[in-house]
């Protein structure tokens, strides 16, 4: 049974050698192996976490900007509405206030057309007192004179008169 | 479907053939030099071996085959197998004629007088004594001055065994492979990695993420350089067993010393880091009558010691077994071909056969038996670390 009798050579080199490769490679191989292995997984984790991230906020600025659109969509059509308002008081106020005035200016002509007609009727009334009044002389001069020549006379005058 | 079966056909022909040549050549070896050499079973085993590139061809000793083919000119394949097993003083590269070309390896006692160290190649494969020492069937013995073996003698044999010789070789081809990798990380940090270091982090990230992190929970970390350590040395040793001629052709993590010093590791390691849960459910199983524990504490200290020696012996085993197999296939030729030319011949080809399939299934043992082990020894960590939270509803 040589075959299951462990050598006691053996058994010392093997125990010092594997000691000795399990010293070296546990220092000078794994750790570098093992921390660059964890490294490169952590850095592909976190490159992954902030693609993640970056999509989360890629959407979220998407949706910001898709409100602000629709806001200055919004405020433009206020204030369009608004000006259009603005525009249409504007235009009826200009017509109401030259309505106005139009009608003010024919009042004024009537009244000035009004005050001349009146003041041409006086004229002609002063005129027409004048002229009986001068006729009525001219016929109390003659009546004075003679019968006959009184009524010649007023006949002649009245001929001579003439309403104009 | 029909591109890749014309594939595998076209390479299928030639293999074969090329397979029944090298098996004819090596018998048209054996046969003209059978009756001149009691040797030459030997010799055409090494060629047929290495030329098949089969598991383990080289591995015999040559000065044991002259042994074993000094017997009665037959291959004993049990004991040419079991010499392949075991280890040896020397290692046995080829054999080219007559001549065994083998490195002679440092041989070490330490005994009253101090401490002896001499090339094996002293011992002249078993001929010669030296210092007082000899190789008895490739073992060291203490010979007294007659030149019979003295067995009160007290020493140490410390040699730079095969075996030992071969773990330096994979653990520096390890301990390089890893060190290349890890400076390739320390080069492009933060980078995708490539090539060779691809493959490590793969198996890496598998002994974390499928072994560490499920067996032992949070406190994983601690333990991952250790897990990382034996299954790569494990896998390492396993794949340089398959190898059959020089850098391998050993059988290190098929020897049980290398098992249990692996075992050994991962039972300290337990017991150092077991809590107070781990030890009580030893000494004080908890929800258990105290007049019990006179019965369960023994049982639970055999389940604690069982542990390692279940993980030294399955590694062992399954390593060893899978030498035998390859080689009991491989020696089905020579026990043939001793009958008969023509019947090796033929057994010959199934016998490749079956050693290349073998060969693939053991490509697959190597890892399975490194992973089982690693993670075994994770679950038992995960045991000495776990925190009982549900103890008191025992």
């Amino acid at each position: 049974m040589e075959l299951v009798k462990p050598g006691l050579g053996l058994l010392f080199w093997m125990t010092i050698t594997f000691s000795i490769v399990l010293f070296i490679l546990s220092k000078f191989a794994w750790k570098p192996i093992l921390n660059s292995i964890r490294e490169r997984e952590e850095s592909i984790n976190n490159a992954l976490n902030s693609a993640e991230e970056a999509r989360v906020q890629m959407s979220a600025l998407k949706a910001d900007n898709e409100k602000l659109l629709n806001q200055a969509r919004a405020e433009r059509d206020l204030m369009l509405k608004e000006a259009n308002d603005i525009k249409e008081n504007i235009i009826a106020q200009a017509k109401k206030s030259a309505d106005e005035e139009g009608r003010k200016i024919i009042a004024k002509a009537n009244e000035s057309i009004e005050s001349a007609k009146i003041k041409a009727l006086n004229e002609l009334k002063t005129q027409v007192a004048v002229l009986s009044v001068d006729l009525a002389e001219k016929v109390l001069r003659k009546k004075m004179e003679d019968r006959a020549q009184q009524e010649s006379f007023v006949n002649e005058n009245l001929k001579s008169i003439t309403l104009n | 479907m029909q591109p890749n079966k014309r594939k595998i056909s076209k390479y299928l022909i030639p293999v074969f053939l090329l397979l029944i040549c090298v098996a004819y050549t090596s018998y048209s070896v054996l046969g003209q030099e059978h009756h001149a050499e009691v040797d030459t079973n030997s010799l055409a085993a090494e060629s047929a071996h290495a030329q098949l590139e089969n598991h383990g061809a080289t591995a015999h000793d040559a000065n044991k085959h002259e042994v074993v083919g000094a017997e009665n000119g037959k291959l004993d394949a049990g004991k040419l197998i079991m010499e392949h097993i075991a280890d040896a003083h020397d290692w046995h590269i080829a054999t080219i004629g007559h001549t065994h070309i083998s490195i002679p390896l440092p041989i070490i006692i330490k005994d009253d007088s101090g401490v002896k160290a001499f090339l094996s190649s002293k011992f002249e494969h078993g001929h010669e004594t030296y210092e007082g020492y000899r190789l008895e069937e490739g073992k060291i013995v203490a010979v007294n001055a007659d030149g019979s073996i003295n067995q009160e003698a007290s020493f140490y044999d410390l040699s730079i065994t095969k075996n030992v010789a071969s773990l330096f070789i994979s653990v520096f081809f390890l301990c390089w492979i890893m060190l290349s990798v890890a400076n390739r990380y320390n080069k492009n940090k933060g980078k995708a990695p490539k090539g060779l270091a691809n493959l490590i982090e793969t198996l890496i990230i598998f002994i974390r993420d499928e072994i560490a992190k499920p067996s032992i929970g949070p406190k994983y970390a601690k333990f991952l350089p250790y897990l990382l350590t034996i299954f790569f040395f494990i896998f390492i040793n396993n794949l340089f067993g398959l190898i059959p001629f020089f850098p391998g052709g050993a059988n290190v993590t098929g020897n049980i010393a290398v098992t249990m010093v692996l075992a050994l590791f991962t039972f300290v390691i337990t017991s150092v880091n077991g809590n107070k849960s781990y030890w009580g459910h030893i000494f004080m199983p908890p929800g258990v009558p105290k007049g019990l524990w006179i019965l369960l504490i023994p049982i639970e200290i055999i389940g604690m010691l069982n542990k390692p020696i279940v993980l030294m012996i399955r590694l062992f085993a399954n390593i060893t077994a899978g030498h035998i197999i390859i080689l009991g296939f491989l020696s089905l030729i020579f026990i043939f071909g001793a009958i008969n030319t023509s019947l090796g011949l033929g057994v010959s080809v199934l016998s490749v056969a079956f050693t290349t399939f073998m060969n693939f299934l053991e490509l697959l043992v190597a890892f399975l038996q490194a992973y089982v082990f690693t993670l075994l020894s994770a679950l038992y960590f995960g045991s000495a670390v776990e925190e009982h939270a549900h103890e008191e509803h025992h």
